[in-house]
């Protein structure tokens, strides 16, 4: 049970968006910029699994299981090769400029001071642009936001994996403001 | 200087960042000014307390001080605040509810799966309600967000806390995200 009343029994964020309608509107508007918005040069399976892998870091159930079968539909992985994303990234099957943003998205969960120079530079050295580095520590800052609010006022999560999965499709194509409700 | 090349490098902390990339900038000046001034039976000062709280926590020295700066300018009282808010209102008169409000901020701080049932127990019995429970919580892990935007590109800040006291102003009495 979450810690404080919802009056409704949706699980993860959208118990707590639906309680407070006030904070939903930018915090649903944040999301659809960051992991949405077209004008991007990240795809949004790039910016979803930036966000999956800090989900993870925080060890946020909800959040990575949501975000997890996002990038998973848009980048058509399944359950298991995201989990192995998320356990090891370094080895797995990605281009050198999304492991050098993941790298950054690590630091970032830690603490903004964790992030150096270097960091940036490899990234760089891997074609990554600026508004690109910009982008990811930001989608990494906005998910320890995410993590924290979820965990921090202990709202439910389905425990069926697969429920998430089954989700992702309608939600890519509806976006996070309309899913609240269904 | 910051890691990435900024339209605007005198413009210090977020602001730099906010001025670099309109679009993200929306969403984060509408959150900040929801969180801090819009309605809800925290004061905008208490909190702007848990704000610059958090950040001094999450040893953000720009988002503390500004935040308190802006604490000072709500309470109308002198910049020492800020001092105080570092170490943890020894010498304010705040209300217990507030206290046991920043110890809930306190374990967001740290991560979400920290707060206990007994933090919560703890500020109802001071006269907490749910929705301000609520508010503490998600303006704590907002400014684990706004924090690590800040430090994790490496933006300047000015030092002195006098640097502040004017930006403070504008927080409070004008807002977020408005010129």
């Amino acid at each position: 049970m979450a810690h404080i009343e919802l009056y409704n029994d949706l699980p993860g964020i959208r118990g707590l968006m639906a309680y407070r309608p006030e904070t939903e509107a930018p915090l649903n508007f944040l999301a659809e910029t960051l992991l949405r918005d077209d004008n991007n040069s990240l795809s949004r399976g790039e910016r979803e699994l930036i966000g999956t892998y800090v989900s993870y870091l925080n060890d946020c159930f909800f959040c990575q299981n949501v975000h997890g079968a996002m990038a998973g539909h848009y980048l058509g992985c399944n359950i298991d090769q995201i989990d192995r994303i998320k356990q090891d990234f370094k080895t797995a099957e990605l281009d050198g400029k999304m492991k050098a943003l993941l790298a950054i998205a690590a630091s970032v969960q830690k603490g903004g001071k964790n992030v150096t120079v270097d960091q940036v530079e490899e990234a760089r050295n891997n074609g990554a642009t600026d508004v690109e580095v910009h982008d990811t520590v930001l989608i990494a800052a906005a998910f320890c936001m995410f993590n924290r609010y979820v965990d921090g006022l202990a709202t439910w999560a389905p425990t069926d994996r697969q429920f998430y999965v089954n989700r992702a499709p309608q939600r890519a194509v509806e976006g996070y403001q309309s899913s609240v409700y269904k | 200087m910051a890691y990435i090349k900024l339209l605007n490098e005198e413009l210090p902390g977020i602001v730099g960042l906010l001025n670099y990339r309109p679009e993200t900038a929306k969403p984060l000046t509408l959150l900040a000014e929801t969180l801090l001034r819009g309605p809800s039976t925290l004061t905008s000062g208490e909190r702007e307390i848990i704000a610059a709280s958090v950040s001094w926590w999450n040893n953000c020295h720009f988002c503390h001080t500004s935040h308190a700066a802006a604490a000072v300018a709500h309470y109308q009282c002198d910049l020492g605040l800020i001092d105080e808010i570092k170490k943890g209102l020894p010498n304010t008169e705040v209300s217990d509810k507030l206290r046991a409000l920043l110890h809930v901020a306190h374990q967001v701080q740290r991560s979400g799966r920290e707060v206990t049932e007994a933090d919560i127990a703890q500020a109802r019995e001071l006269g907490a309600t749910d929705q301000e429970i609520h508010d503490t919580v998600l303006i704590a892990a907002a400014f684990c967000m706004f924090n690590r935007y800040v430090d994790g590109l490496g933006t300047w800040a000015p030092q002195s806390r006098e640097a502040y006291k004017e930006m403070g102003e504008r927080m409070a009495y004008v807002g977020y995200g408005k010129s």
